[in-house]
This record gives structure tokens, sequence and C-alpha cells, in this order.
């Protein structure tokens, strides 16, 4: 794909490149309108067109107003944007490292390590000492995730890598071996569990940004938004990984370097994400197919491009979350699921029609 | 504060213009305060109830004209079904529950997240938790907290008397049931073919007690999964099941049918119980009535 031979190939690469860029554009505007509508939108009934003409003219607010937009509204949009970025730009990287279209987070245990974290958290979170759990106070369970996550990818990571190079496949086979390794300890504790921790546990697995506040903003946005810089620049690495590790590596790219890069970045993301958010399913393995349909495979723009659509995409969820049973709340798993599962067989036909795979 | 009033109103008002004017803003923001709070208290008139039993115990004192809405656990009356409905208790939408426009909220002890409730208390919007209990007293102790919660202490008392006193009358016609008690086994859930059953510190357990009958698993607390030797082992005469959709008596025949549960005494007589989960384990004013109703239906024969 980023072969040079012939000035045609190269010019319809140019102009993918080019496409690509274009899109960023589109698709920033597109988050923007995106997130107008979402601090715009909801159950409360506060109109948006009131509050901005009284910010301008420097009036006070109400206090609820001021809570429903700047406490609920504006941090879970936010909340949404980044996790939403995060998924959608882990699922890109991950299958480019794997160079597998059905490869996700959940592929190097991040997602069975964030859950089995989430489960200890509210499971055995009586037992905590107490200087621990008063430290964390509500973010006992979204540091636990965290910390899950991080558990199993450096687990998965010492496991795969034998003198230095790092094995793609042992990585995938291991992420198997210790999924069922985790979900057998959260069966587990499962078991333990009393009828309201499973409720919880319910709720958490289906994902939820109604939890979104500052705090947890502050926390997830930059390690985030650092983890998008460094994706972004995988780019050139992972088309050359295309063409096969060794062809890669005689081009010229550090390939043991882009894995650690790609794998580091990708458990930042995720793990943060699935922490702040629970399990939020499709974003991270349809968003990237999606872009690919519409832009084409080029690494170096479907990263940011992916990000971009992920974060739109989950907004629009999350708002769709907020309305459709207001005032209740459908937990947003269920929304990305229903939007997803259906886009994804669409690519899958519509691939199979084009004789792809 | 009292010094500088005392010394105002013994004549020697030497204070500048500003001093005296702060004094009487300060005077009047007092008064102000306090006709507000005054206001306030009679004007909770928009009330979020959270938990089957705390709807059903706010339409027994009679103040269900003051709810404007309700969980999805509260489905009893029939009214309170009508009323808009802000998501299951522990997953409770701060958003959804401020577009209500409350000014009391009234919840189930484990009603959450945590955030949601920090965020309801930042617009000074009172959340006012209700301690459960699956006893008697755990009732009484309700019914007071709501009353107190709603302002309405001496309707409350006297709902409480009434209720305790039927509670009393149902619990002493258990104890004095003089025949053989039977062995109730109280299954949540058979999905899967796992028999997801009641042991000791539920709703379920505290009901089966007060009807006079033993809980048939003492085994461990709360809910869970058995298997099925402990089902042969813990000998049920009476399966006891929640009955969600209304369809009494269904489902029977393939719950006997189970390897586990058909050698139990229960099977041999096809004894299964359905009741309504909200009536049989709210613990909230129609306990008394699901007491007499379980005994009845227990030893009917």
């Amino acid at each position: 794909m980023i072969s040079t031979e012939g000035s045609k190939n190269k010019s319809m690469l140019n102009d993918r490149y080019r496409a690509g860029r274009r899109a960023h554009i589109i698709l920033t505007f597109a988050l923007l309108l995106v997130s107008g509508f979402s601090l715009a939108i909801g159950p409360a009934d506060v109109s948006i067109w009131l509050i901005l003409k009284k910010l301008m003219l420097n009036e006070l607010l109400t206090s609820l107003e001021y809570i429903i937009i700047f406490d609920i509204r504006l941090p879970r949009l936010l909340l949404g944007t980044c996790v939403g970025a995060a998924l959608a730009i882990s699922g890109a990287v991950m299958q480019g490292l794997f160079r597998n279209p059905l490869a996700d987070p959940g592929l190097i245990g991040i997602s069975a390590g964030a859950g089995l974290g989430a489960i200890i958290a509210i499971v055995l979170g009586g037992i905590i000492p107490g200087f621990i759990a008063s430290i964390l106070g509500n973010y006992l369970v979204v540091f636990f995730a965290f910390l899950g996550g991080w558990a199993t990818t450096l687990i998965l990571y010492s496991v795969a890598t034998r003198r230095g190079q790092t094995s793609v496949a042992t990585m995938l086979l291991a992420g198997i071996a210790l999924g069922a390794l985790a979900g057998a300890i959260s069966g587990i504790l499962v078991y333990r569990a009393n009828d309201q921790q499973l409720r919880d546990l319910t709720f958490w697995g289906l994902g939820s940004l109604a939890g979104a506040s500052w705090a947890k903003v502050t926390v997830a946005g930059p390690l985030i938004g650092i983890a998008i810089l460094f994706a972004a620049r995988l780019g050139h690495g992972l088309n050359a990984l295309a063409l096969g590790e060794a062809t890669a590596a005689h081009i010229g790219v550090a390939t043991q370097n882009l894995k650690n890069k790609a794998i580091f970045t990708v458990a930042a993301a995720t793990g943060i994400a699935v922490a702040v958010s629970g399990g939020i399913g499709f974003i991270g393995i349809v968003v990237p197919h999606l872009v690919r349909q519409l832009i084409g495979p080029d690494h170096r723009t479907l990263i940011l491009n992916s990000g971009l659509l992920g974060a739109i995409i989950l907004v629009l969820a999350d708002v769709i979350s907020r309305i459709i049973v207001a005032p209740a709340e459908l937990p947003i798993g269920i929304i990305t699921a229903v939007i997803g599962a259906p886009v994804f067989l669409w690519i899958l036909l519509s691939n199979r029609r084009e004789g792809n795979w | 504060m009292k010094n500088f009033i005392s010394k105002r109103l013994h004549g020697k008002i030497k204070g500048t213009p500003f001093e005296i004017s702060i004094f009487i803003l300060c005077i009047f923001l007092l008064s102000s305060s306090y006709v507000y709070a005054d206001s306030k208290r009679q004007e909770l008139d928009k009330v979020v109830s959270i938990g089957g039993s705390i709807t059903e115990i706010i339409y027994e004192l009679e103040e269900a004209h003051r709810l404007v809405a309700r969980d999805s656990t509260s489905t009893y009356p029939r009214a309170a079904s009508m009323l808009p409905d802000v998501g299951y208790m522990r997953a409770l939408s701060p958003e959804g529950i401020l577009s209500m426009d409350p000014n009391l909220i009234i919840a189930e002890e484990g009603s959450g997240p945590q955030e949601t409730i920090d965020l309801l208390t930042q617009v000074s919007i009172p959340f006012i938790k209700i301690s459960d209990g699956y006893t008697r007293q755990g009732i009484i102790q309700k019914i007071l907290e709501v009353g107190d919660a709603l302002g309405v202490n001496t309707k409350a008392e006297k709902v409480a008397a009434k209720i305790n006193a039927e509670l009393m009358d149902a619990e002493s016609k258990s104890n004095q049931y003089s025949g053989k008690r039977k062995k109730v086994l109280f299954i949540l859930s058979t999905r899967g073919g796992k028999i997801l059953a009641s042991g000791t510190n539920t709703a379920a357990d505290g009901i089966i007690k007060m009807a006079g009958a033993i809980n048939a698993i003492h085994s461990f607390n709360g809910y869970k999964p058995l298997s099925d030797e402990a089902v042969t082992v813990a000998a049920p005469d009476v399966i006891l099941m929640m009955d969600r959709r209304g369809d009494h008596g269904s489902g029977g025949e393939e719950l006997f049918s189970m390897p586990s549960i058909s050698t139990t005494p229960a099977a041999e007589t096809k004894s299964l119980i359905r009741m309504n989960g909200l009536y049989l384990l709210g613990f909230g004013p129609r306990t008394a009535s699901a007491i007499n109703e379980l005994r009845e239906e227990l030893y009917s024969d």
C-alpha cells in the first residue's frame, strides 16, 4: 500500500491522504455540531439559548441552570468525547498492530482485566483498608478498573516478549488464556456478591456516562489526550507493518519500538476509558471499519479520523440514552450495541460482495 | 452579633450611616431567610419517591398528591405506575430527576449512585435516605421516617400504629399455628437451569419467618446459586417464587421436572406458591396482608 511503484499509484495514495486530511476537518466540525447538540438536549427543561444570552449579558444563572449545563451536561460531553475517541483510536491501532480486522482493545486483556478490577472493587470494596478507600472515595471502582487493565496488559506483554522481541501471535493467544482466567476469578467474586452488588455489576457492564463528573474528566482527559498524540504518530509505522513484520523491518521501521508504543498507548487510553465509563462495546471495533470504508485504510489519517468519529458516535449515543426513556436513562452500552451490530454486519456483507476478504 | 445589637438598642446609636444600613440589612436578611425557610417547609409539594415500599407508604399516608415522579420499582398502587419513571433506583440519572423539578427526594437505602446524590445535594434538594429492615420494627421505622421527611409526623404515627397492630396480629397468628412448620425454599430465578435461592438476611427470609415457616436455606447470607445437591439436602416442603407478570401457577411443571427439585418433598406434593414480588418482598404497608396470604397458602391443607 505504501509502495512507490509508479506515479499513478503514488498520486492515488496522495489523493487518499488528502481525502483523509479533509475528513479531519469535516469530522472536527461535525464533532463541534454534535457537542452543541449534546449541551442543548436533555430531559431537563433548560434552554441553551437563554443561557447563552445570560452569559453574554453577564447575567446570573440560576443554580439549577448552572448545575445542569456545567456540572451535568458539560462533563458528560467531555467524558463522552474522550472515551469515544480513546476506544476508537485503540481499535484502529490494535487492528493495525495485529493486522486483523477483528482486533479490538479487548484482545490485549484490558477489558477483562478492567472488568475484574471493577468487580473486585464492587464486591470486596468493604474489606479494602479504610485509608485507601477514604482517599479514593467514589473513585474506588475507577481506580481498580484502571489498575486491573494495566496489570493484565503488563502480564501479557511480559509473557509475549522474549529477548526483546514481542510476538504478536503469542500475545493474542495468551490474551485469550488470561481473559478466561480473569473471567473465572470474576465468577468466584460474583458468587460472593450480594444482590445489590450484582445489580451494580450489571450496570457497570452495560456502561454509562451518567456518572460523569469534573473529577473524572480531569483524570481521563489529559491521559487520553496524551495517548491520542502518541497514537497519531504511529500511522506511518502501522502502514509499513501491514506488509508484514519482516518487510516493515527491512523498510527501516523499528518494529519493536512500534509495538511497545502501540501496546502501551492502547493500554493507557482504553484502561482509563473503561475505568470511567464501564463496558461500552462496539465503538472500538466498528468505528475504524467505518472510516476505512469511507476514506481508505491509510493509518496516517485513519487513526485520528477514527478518534473523531468515535467521539461523535458516542456523544450522539449518549444524547439518545438520556432522552429516549426520559426521565430515566438507558445504559449507553445498549445503544452502541444496537447501532453497532447492524453497522458491523453491513460492513461485513458489503466487503464480501466486493470480495475483499 | 448579640453585642452589636444590644449596643445599638441602648439608644446610643453612634454608627456611621454605612454601619447602620449594614445592620438593617442583616436584620432584613435574617428575617427573610426565616420566612423563606418557613414557607419552604410547607411547599414540599414536588416529591420524587425512590423505592417501591417508600411509594406505597406515601400513598398510605395519603400524601400521594405531592408526588411528581417515582423509580422503576414503584409499581403499586396503579396510580403510582402512571407517574413519570426516573429509572432504576441504583442507576439514577441526575438530569432526569432534576427535570422533574423536585424539592424533596425520599429514597430507600441503597439508592444511588453516589455521584447523582452529590449533584442533587449541590442544588440543595434534600435527599433523604430511609433505612431498610426485614422485620416489623423495620417497617414501622420506615413509615415514621417517611412521615418525618414529609413533615406529617402525627399522621405517620397513626398509620404506623395501625400497621403495627396488623403486623402483630399477622405474626401472632403465625406463631399460634400448631401444626408442623413447613420448610420453604425461595427461588429468585431458575435462569439457565441454575437455581438462585435466598439465604438469610433477605426480604424473602424475613417474610418466610413472619409467616410461620422455616427458610430451607440457612447456610449463607443473601441470594446465591444453589448446587443440585444442596437443593436435595435442603428438602423444602414448598417452593416460593415471585410472579412478575401475574402468571399464577405457570412454569410449575417445568420447575418440578428439574432434576434437583424433582427429589424434594415439594415436588411430590407439587407445592409451588407464586406471589407478586413487591407485595411479597416490599416490606411496606401491605406486608401484613402478604404474611396472612402466604401463611394461608402454606397451611391451608
